[in-house]
């Protein structure tokens, strides 16, 4: 079994804002099925602010922890703050990751990215 | 759920423990008795001793001659002096580059398969399997050509556990004359291994799947069979197998081997019952959960399974936490970015490939540890289910 952390292990065993969020302002989604990981992530936005953040992860251990670590993290912030935080500061964030899986399951930044430019996308359809 | 007090190793296929007979066997060739076996000192004589008795032993069991047995450092080196010993020596009498193998097969005969193809200009036929993992005799006929050198086909898969019609495969490859190649790793210490029933010429085993230690494994070879030594050296092993002997590991295989032969009938009827038990209690509380393998066809001790919509890492890291070892064919845990080959050659679509459990029982394992992993595998698998986004309930 690989090296997890144990902030890995408590995302895993008690994984935060998992779910949809039905009329989210933003949905992104990254991976693919046949490739072993899968990951969406819906947003609220108000006032600039992510309001609220759920998930939705198929995955490996490192995938759902990073999606469920990244929704904590961005919670609260500004579209602009929440833009600035990578998938390697997730990866921080939970102590590390195995090398094997910074590349393919450390999504949860990059897919959070999708979802506030769909947001972004869409307001200025609207406009 | 309470986690218990004691692990729960579901884990066997992996590995076992070893006996504490077999360790008791071994000490005194650390120790005391620690002649090299080449030595012709009494220490030396003592060490030669304990081997012959082992090789004798083993012998036995497959239903061969002792010279027949090579000792070797595990059951993958065993593999591998079968596949190259005899495609080599095959292609220095000009009998040919064609080898025959199945799509399931461990790395250790995959990838050197791989290897001979690649750089050594073999060609290799891969058989398909049905949807149990099973291969077909008619298929491995149908293969066979005027410069086909070599059979193997594993005795019984290490993921799925089917166990293949090895002596009907064996009975073709007699009649054309070609040297046929059994991996029995996963077959060793519960099934049959008389290599004459059988109708093989080679046979891989590993002392370590069976309650003996690691690092040591045996290759029967069927005299006349032939086999270019891959490691050179001293005369060990009648020139095939270079290399001052694992005395202890060799008196560890054979003590191992004995022990799981003499009470084979009673404890794979104890854990075929756990096993079934085992599998109808995660199909009855798991739905969209399929078998893997054959549903009558396989180890006793083997209960793969394949959960839709969710991944096996995640469901190996929590039965972990709840103190359950088990195993999976799933990319994330095999270190590579491929779902198992075996999943994929049973017609698994890929996208559903990546879900795969293997359960494998041993003599420790109670009721009470198959009815634990009951008790909390459905709660993990629908907690999963419910963060994925490919799961609609």
């Amino acid at each position: 079994m690989l090296p997890y952390s144990e902030v890995v292990l408590d995302h895993l065993q008690h994984p935060r804002n998992v779910g949809i969020i039905e009329d989210a302002d933003g949905v992104g989604k990254m991976g693919s099925p046949v490739c072993g990981d899968l990951m969406e992530i819906y947003i609220e936005v108000q006032d600039s602010r992510i309001a609220d953040v759920k998930f939705r992860t198929f995955g490996c251990g490192a995938a759902i922890a990073s999606s469920s670590m990244l929704s904590e993290m961005v919670k609260g912030k500004t579209l602009e703050e929440a833009l600035s935080i990578t998938d390697e500061q997730v990866a921080q964030a939970l102590g590390g990751l195995p090398e094997q899986k910074l590349h393919c399951s450390n999504l949860a930044a990059s897919t959070l990215h999708k979802a506030i430019e769909d947001y972004q996308q869409r307001q200025r359809e609207r406009t | 759920m309470e986690k218990p007090a004691k692990v729960i190793y579901l884990d066997h296929a992996s590995t076992t423990a070893v006996d504490p007979r077999v360790v008791e066997a071994m000490l005194p060739y650390w120790t005391e008795h620690y002649g090299n076996a080449s030595s012709i000192h009494s220490l030396g004589r003592e060490a030669a001793k304990a081997i012959d008795e082992a090789r004798k032993t083993v012998a036995s069991i497959l239903n061969c001659e002792p010279q027949e047995i090579i000792f070797t450092g595990c059951g993958s080196e065993s593999d591998n002096l079968a596949l190259r010993g005899v495609a080599f020596a095959q292609r220095h009498r000009s009998q040919g580059n064609h080898i025959i193998t199945s799509s399931i097969e461990h790395h250790a005969i995959g990838h050197t398969c791989e290897q001979l193809e690649k750089y050594f200009g073999f060609g290799v036929t891969y058989l398909p399997v049905d949807r149990y993992a099973m291969v077909d005799p008619e298929d491995v006929r149908r293969a066979i050509r005027d410069d086909t050198v070599l059979i193997s086909v594993m005795a019984a898969n290490n993921e799925v556990g089917t166990i293949q019609p090895i002596a009907e495969i064996g009975k073709i490859a007699r009649e054309r004359g070609i040297p046929f190649h059994t991996d029995a790793v996963q077959a060793g210490g519960t099934l049959p291994l008389d290599v004459n029933d059988l109708h093989v010429d080679l046979l891989s085993l590993s002392a370590h799947k069976f309650y003996g230690p690691k690092g040591v494994g045996v290759l029967y070879v069927r005299k006349g069979t032939p086999l270019l030594p891959i490691q050179t050296g001293g005369a060990h092993e009648r020139q095939r197998r270079a290399g001052t002997e694992n005395v202890a590991g060799i008196v560890g295989l054979s003590t191992a081997l004995k022990l799981a032969y003499d009470h084979a009938a009673e404890n794979n009827a104890r854990i075929t019952a756990l096993r079934q038990r085992l599998i109808q209690g995660v199909l009855e509380r798991i739905p969209d959960a399929q078998l893997t393998g054959h549903p009558t066809q396989r180890l006793p001790n083997n209960a793969s399974f394949l959960f839709k919509y969710i991944e096996g890492e995640s469901i190996l890291l929590h039965l972990d936490l709840l103190g359950i070892c088990a195993s999976s064919g799933s990319a994330c845990t095999s270190g590579s970015e491929e779902p198992s080959h075996v999943i994929l050659a049973i017609g698994i679509p890929r996208q559903d490939a990546h879900g795969s459990l293997r359960l494998t029982l041993g003599n420790e394992n109670t009721e009470e540890d198959v009815d634990y992993v009951l008790q909390v595998l459905p709660g993990i698998v629908e907690k999963l289910r419910m963060m994925s986004p490919l799961y609609h309930k």
